[in-house]
């Protein structure tokens, strides 16, 4: 196993391991998300339920474990990568090879990453550590819980900063969903499960899922700037 | 036609290379790639200078002895052709042609635009073969193999370890033709026996030599001179995880 875990393959299963579960994770997230569209005792309830469903509180660790592991194989594989050529040539010709973001997936993974942060201080930090006057109890449904939707809207409908927030949250979606285009797909053919009819068929898939987590993020700030 | 060549030397592995230009005239579109620099190195040797040493033998695109990284792309700007296959009609008149060895860890310069490719070998040696004696050619239909598995296992055992995969790779990753050489005895009865060692073994002397790691940017098989398909990739992804699983 230990072979296995230092050879280049066993290094890239685990991006892809990895880079499927965070891809169910988006899924998850995206769906609780949009509860957003129908106001704000259905986004409450759903942000309600995700912060006290046993799973969900069993699950958070474990998917920061994935993005730490996807992140550190990550770099460890571009550092290797990019030693593998010392001298580079002076003269290039690219683009009818190969997707560009097939080769800028760390670059997109940055990207990612600094809106990740930006997002757990936004929203996951407040909620579970410093709290926000935001975020004071609602009653819903007989149910007292915290005012998520207050949270999230105060962000994006800040009379200064909310058209910022809002551009920086779709761009950090678009950046998701262009690391996913190439992503979706690697991530089958790293573990074996693809050839010539298949790869077609996941690349398709993979496009309509990058498409759908791009812009399923992106709905929800676009929705607050457009709503008044 | 007449040209401006701007040629890779360097004069032995340890030396500091840079780029030299050259001149060249009346070149006709019929000449190869290839031809056009014995063109050159006859002009050069007739001026008393060294000639630009690059690699190549067959010069009919199966030996994959020549290589050459030309104008930003491996084997020049057609494809699926090795550059012994390449014609001077695919450039036009005054053109500045660029010309640098494969570059990559696993391929150091040995002089010009050679490289040393044994990399390759080591590979092979690891496991690209098999043991035990298959006797000789058997009779039609006395090893059934289907029609899908022999032309699969004959796609990648067109291969010609020339290395443009490497070449062209960004990250310098040796696994099409790694992939190539394990489907090629995977796919067929005779090599199945040895399928999970020897994906094992090729795998971990590739990872020894300095190739970088697959991202599947499906770049290599655009340049592949044999068009072999990236899904040999995923085979040998494949083969090496269930190898890993058998243990
Ligand atoms: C929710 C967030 C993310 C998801 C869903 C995701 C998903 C994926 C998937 C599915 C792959 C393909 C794996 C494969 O080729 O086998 C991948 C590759 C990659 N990801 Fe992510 N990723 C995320 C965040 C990040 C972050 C934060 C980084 C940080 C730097 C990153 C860097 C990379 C790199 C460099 C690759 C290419 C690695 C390779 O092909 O060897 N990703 N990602
Ligand atoms: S896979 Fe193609 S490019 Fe790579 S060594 Fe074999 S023939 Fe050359
Ligand atoms: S010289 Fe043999 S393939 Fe080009």
């Amino acid at each position: 196993m230990s072979g296995f875990m230092s050879s280049s393959i066993g290094k890239k299963f685990f991006m892809s391991i990895t880079g499927l579960f965070l891809m169910v994770f988006l899924l998850v997230h995206l769906t609780a998300n949009l509860a957003l569209l129908f106001g704000p005792e259905a986004f409450n309830k759903v942000s309600h339920f995700m912060g006290t469903n046993p799973i969900i509180q069993v699950m958070q660790p474990v998917l920061a474990i994935g993005f730490i592991l996807h992140i550190l194989y990550a770099s460890m594989l571009t550092i290797q990568n990019q030693k593998a050529r010392p001298e580079s040539y002076a003269k290039t010709v690219n683009g009818h090879q190969s997707s560009w973001t097939s080769k800028n997936m760390y670059i997109l993974g940055g990207v990612v990453l600094s809106f990740l942060v930006l997002h757990i201080i936004n929203f996951f930090w407040k909620m579970k550590v410093t709290g926000s006057p935001l975020l004071n109890e609602v009653e819903v449904d007989g149910e007292m819980m915290e005012n998520a939707y207050g949270l999230v809207v105060g962000l994006f409908k800040d009379p200064q900063l909310g058209i910022v927030y809002s551009l920086v949250y779709i761009l950090g979606a678009v950046g998701l969903g262009f690391h996913l285009t190439h992503g979706f797909w690697s991530s089958f053919q790293t573990i074996g499960m693809s050839n010539d009819l298949w790869r077609k068929r996941l690349t398709a898939v993979g496009y309509l899922f990058a498409l759908l987590i791009g812009a399923g993020f992106s709905i929800i700030p676009l929705f607050l700037m457009i709503t008044a | 036609m007449d040209l401006k060549l701007r040629v890779w030397r360097q004069k032995d592995a340890n030396s500091k290379g840079g780029f030299e230009n050259y001149d060249v005239q009346n070149i006709t579109t019929d000449a190869s790639f290839l031809e056009m620099m014995d063109i050159l190195n006859e002009q050069l040797v007739n001026s008393g200078q060294d000639p630009v040493a690059f690699d190549h033998d067959c010069r009919e695109g199966i030996c994959g002895m020549c290589s050459l990284y030309i104008n930003g792309r491996a084997h020049g700007p057609d494809t699926e052709v090795t550059t012994c296959q390449l014609h001077m009609r695919k450039f036009k008149d005054g053109d500045t042609i660029t010309i640098e060895p494969w570059r990559s860890g696993g391929f150091p310069v040995i002089k010009d635009l050679m490289v040393d490719r044994s990399a390759y070998d080591k590979i092979l040696q690891a496991g690209g073969y098999v043991s035990v004696n298959t006797g000789g050619v058997p009779d039609a239909n006395a090893l059934p193999i289907s029609k899908i598995d022999a032309d699969e296992a004959m796609d990648a055992a067109t291969c010609i370890g020339c290395g443009a995969c490497v070449a062209t790779c960004k990250n310098s990753s040796a696994m099409l033709f790694v992939s190539a050489k394990v489907s090629q005895l995977a796919l067929l009865p005779q090599g199945k026996v040895e399928a999970s060692r020897r994906a094992k073994a090729m795998v971990a002397r590739m990872d020894e030599l300095g190739f970088g790691n697959c991202t599947n940017t499906g770049a290599c098989e655009v340049e592949c001179p044999k068009g072999i398909s990236i899904a040999h990739i995923a085979r040998l992804n494949r083969e090496f995880l269930f190898a890993t699983c058998k243990e």
